[in-house]
């Protein structure tokens, strides 16, 4: 299943829809990268709200998406991880350090709009 | 109760999300609250990626089960993969021979109650988990 990837004026959102397979997440990988490069985009919305399970792979994954990102001066931030998620990533173990998180796709925004607000 | 099982091969990572789809349906099924039901479905992720990326094939076994006093589930991993040498080293955080996180085992340990292990180099690993219902 492929994760649409939405412009919105500078920024990108991926709204990932259901259960993803790891080919999904490597797809989404190559594509974020390519747009941002393409649009020139300042930051990017990862939308994870429809995600059922956060494991290992998934969490790397989301880590290397940011930190490519952000060697092209871009912001990611993740948004929509649901608690019961979030306390089966915290009891495996699993981390997004260095990755911004947000609650929902609007204070999304809001984190990236003041990110970049100061340098326009 | 009679025991509900099913049975995910694992061939791919395809396999992976179908093996947690069950799990989780499987969970849901016997009342386990959402946190849990994710908790299980974390797990049986975790277990079949490495069956995946160790072994290659295997499978994932699920089974309710009933304890003295409340329902729980089983999740068995298997392989015939190259097993485990050390599994005392394997279930230390941050040990992994596959360049993943390794974060596998010891954080499926965390998220189940009830954790089995038996491996043998050459001879495939077996992963029982259970989890109670609170």
């Amino acid at each position: 299943m492929e994760v649409p990837i939405l412009k919105q004026g500078e920024f990108l959102i991926a709204t990932f829809q259901a259960a993803l397979s790891d080919q999904d997440l490597e797809s989404l990988r190559r594509g974020l990268l390519q747009q941002v490069v393409k649009f020139r985009s300042r930051g990017v919305i990862v939308d994870v709200t429809a995600m059922d399970v956060m494991d290992s792979f998934a969490s790397r994954t989301l880590r290397e998406i940011a930190h490519m990102i952000r060697l092209r001066g871009a912001e990611t931030v993740i948004v929509g991880i649901q608690p019961e998620v979030a306390f089966a990533m915290v009891q495996l173990g699993l981390t997004l350090e260095g990755v911004a998180a947000a609650l929902d796709l609007e204070e999304g925004l809001a984190y990236l709009i003041e990110k970049f607000k100061n340098i326009d | 109760m009679n025991p509900r099982t099913a049975r995910v091969a694992i061939h791919s990572d395809q396999d992976i999300v179908v093996a947690r789809q069950k799990g989780r349906a499987l969970a849901a099924e016997i009342g386990f609250s959402a946190v849990d039901a994710t908790l299980i479905a974390t797990a049986i992720s975790e277990l079949a990626r490495n069956i995946v990326a160790y072994a290659r094939v295997g499978e994932i076994e699920l089974r309710t089960i009933d304890g003295p006093s409340r329902e729980g589930i089983l999740v068995i991993a298997s392989d015939d993969g190259p097993g485990i040498g050390d599994i005392r080293q394997a279930m230390r955080d941050g040990f992994s021979t596959s360049g993943s996180l390794g974060l596998g085992l010891p954080g499926v340990r965390r998220l189940m109650d009830e954790f089995e292990i038996a491996s043998q180099p050459g001879k495939g690993t077996r992963v029982a988990v259970k989890k109670w219902r609170q």
